[in-house]
């Protein structure tokens, strides 16, 4: 830490000390020198502060943190809240040897998660701090040098290189290039629409010509950025389960990342397919677990980059060591009546807006321009209807659905903790519910959405006996069913 | 293992009706909403002449919809609005056009939060709100009677204390 602090934030102030060296090198240049070395000094003086204050201990039940010299803040964490142990490292850490290591305890108060930080410990101390964390066994086998077997699950295959352009990360790369493109011009006082007589040429060179241009322009940067992202993210990424129970991810070429996620915290996982994967045939896998701080730590859960369908699934199930994958299992159809309700759903909007159009001063092909959107959005009405399915399995109930983004989830049944059964007026009118099973794990609830209200209620009755039990009816023993309940 | 779906099976309604002073509650409270509508398009049709001519038939309109959801939604409400507790768990019913049940095991409750606006003082009702680990299974019994509601809250209390675990 008596390195990398006050590196990092000279280097924040490169900028600064660059512009003061440059801008009016003649006048006063030595007194500009004193200023920087004095603020130079500073830095490296509150950096060695924080070193002298800042003091960690780990206790058999709790970890604790001191720091500061005028404002004292002390933090504890009782071990057993300990719900994950990362250790990250950036750049300027890996040139000194050493990590950041986070535990996390999973708390969502205040929507900020509590999170203590131990930053810059030496890499090996890292290590050393997150097995002993995270294993209770780990101190009586101190003297043993041998570490237990590790079990490797999934690691990198270059070939998946593949499906980087086919992720969001080749969007980003082009927002980046295109963010950096515009301040640049903002910078140099450019007009963004015109730049030296850009627009002229465009104007009179061939439109075919433009537009060609640009389109490879932004395909190459949409797919450079995007390899290079994923190769950062991933480098040397591997998946193994641990002794102790925990499962690590460590990956990352720059800045190197490991995050732990024990076993016991795990509630299910998630195949989760964007429709460009799915062009690919790709998917990604997510743990469903609890303590990884709700929907906006779901990154965290991630345990494959975008990978083929069959390795995530594959992986999938080697994480819950069930063969085969309760993820992969054949689901069950819903009934026709949920594509009805899609195609409504899809047809009616784009109708309004072509009676809106045909009806308002608009030029009628422009109404005939809107109903041409029909058949797209029928089709995803379509895709939505065939994504939707869920299953029983041994120990999971599988669940799929999404329009698009296609969510197969497979919770584990003794993690539902609770049920949410809904009904709008048209699912009424059509027989259906959507049902919810409730979890601590992930986003907090999986639905099987516009399933049959009689089949729902089965599903949710067998996944966890006794919960909903007492509060069915069974219209058999109400009305003699002449067949009986042959179930 | 798949479930046999020829066993019709339906949700039976939770056994108690909250207070009907709720009735008055959601009465009220609709009055409110419907009057932020009205009263800026009553100040719109007397103040922009002009507009007058679209202005009168979206001002009727609003009144007949915002009638018929004042006088509907409470009572429709009050009819699905109903709650149990079992020994081992709540169970909720709530919603009128979109209706929604919800069953949560008492092994598994965190936090039970009483709250009682302004309005619901004035008609000694209280919102009594049932969490579970999930971020999505939170339970809310609206519109129950004080009493009721207290002693509910002390009994839930005292049963989740009796239970071992983080509830997770």
């Amino acid at each position: 830490m008596l390195a990398v602090t006050p590196l990092r934030q000279l280097a924040g102030f490169l900028p600064v000390i660059a512009l003061i060296l440059i801008v009016g090198i003649e006048r006063d240049f030595g007194a500009r020198v004193y200023g920087l070395l004095a603020g130079v000094l500073l830095v490296l003086l509150v950096g060695t502060l924080r070193w002298f204050t800042t003091r960690y201990r780990i206790t058999s039940e709790r970890v604790e943190l001191r720091s500061g010299l005028l404002f004292r803040t002390a933090r504890s964490v009782p071990r057993d809240r300990i719900r994950s142990v990362d250790v990250t490292a950036g750049l300027a850490h890996r040139l000194f040897g050493l990590s950041v290591l986070k535990i996390g305890t999973g708390e969502r108060t205040d929507g900020e998660s509590r999170e203590l930080t131990l930053d810059a410990i030496s890499s090996s101390e890292a290590d050393r701090v997150r097995q002993r964390l995270l294993d209770p066994s780990y101190a009586h086998r101190r003297g043993d040098t041998v570490t237990p077997a590790a079990v490797e699950l999934a690691a990198l295959s270059w070939s998946w290189l593949r499906f980087a352009p086919l992720t969001v990360s080749s969007l980003v790369a082009l927002g980046a290039v295109a963010g950096a493109f515009a301040q640049l011009l903002n910078d140099i006082g450019a007009d963004a629409v015109d730049v030296g007589g850009v627009g002229e040429r465009l104007t009179t060179a061939p439109l075919w010509l433009g537009i060609t241009v640009l389109a490879v322009l932004v395909l190459v940067v949409a797919l450079g950025g995007s390899v290079l992202i994923y190769v950062e993210a991933w480098w040397g990424f591997r998946l193994v389960r641990e002794a102790s129970g925990t499962l690590r991810i460590r990956r990352g070429l720059l800045t190197s990342r490991s995050v732990s996620l024990e076993e016991r915290r795990l509630r299910g996982i998630a195949i989760v397919e964007s429709p460009l994967l799915r062009i690919g045939r790709g998917a990604r896998t997510v743990a469903v677990a609890t303590g990884l701080g709700g929907r906006r730590g779901h990154g965290r859960g991630s345990l494959l980059p975008p990978a083929p369908r069959s390795e995530a699934h594959r992986v999938a199930g080697a994480v819950l060591a069930e063969l085969p994958c309760p993820t992969a299992t054949m689901l069950r159809r819903h009934p026709l009546v949920a594509l009805r309700r899609r195609l409504v759903r899809a047809a009616l909007p784009v109708l309004a807006v072509a009676a809106g159009l045909l009806f308002g001063p608009a030029p009628a092909w422009a109404a005939w321009a809107a109903l041409g959107l029909l058949p797209v959005t029928a089709l995803l009405a379509v895709d939505a209807y065939r994504n939707l399915g869920h299953a029983l399995t041994g120990r999971y109930l599988v669940t799929q659905h999404g329009a698009g983004v296609r969510w197969t989830v497979a919770l584990l049944r003794s993690g539902v903790i609770g049920w949410t059964v809904s009904q709008s007026l048209f699912q009424r009118r059509a027989g259906l519910v959507t049902l919810t099973a409730t979890t601590a794990a992930g986003h907090g609830g999986y639905a099987v959405i516009d399933v049959m209200t009689a089949e729902g209620l089965a599903v949710a009755q067998h996944a966890v006996p006794e919960l909903l039990e007492p509060f069915l009816q069974h219209e058999a023993a109400v009305t003699a069913h002449p067949l009986g309940s042959g179930s | 293992m798949e479930p046999g779906i020829s066993e019709p099976l339906r949700l039976r309604p939770p056994r108690h009706r909250v207070s009907p002073r709720a009735i008055a509650w959601w009465t009220t409270q609709a009055t409110l909403e419907v009057a932020v509508v009205l009263i800026p398009l009553g100040i719109a049709v007397s103040v922009w002449a002009d507009a007058r001519a679209w202005l009168v038939p979206t001002t009727v309109a609003a009144v007949a919809i915002g009638l018929a959801y004042l006088l509907v939604m409470p009572r429709w409400r009050f009819r699905v609005h109903r709650w149990e507790t079992t020994e081992d768990a709540v169970y909720t019913s709530q919603g009128w056009i979109n209706q929604e049940w919800r069953v949560a095991p008492m092994s598994r409750i965190q936090t039970v939060d009483t709250e009682r606006g302004p309005l619901q003082q004035m008609f000694g009702l209280a919102t009594v709100t049932v969490t579970t680990a999930s971020a999505a299974g939170a339970l809310r019994l609206t519109g129950l009677d004080r009493a009721v509601a207290d002693e509910l809250v002390a009994q839930l209390t005292a049963t989740t204390q009796a239970t071992p675990g983080d509830a997770t």
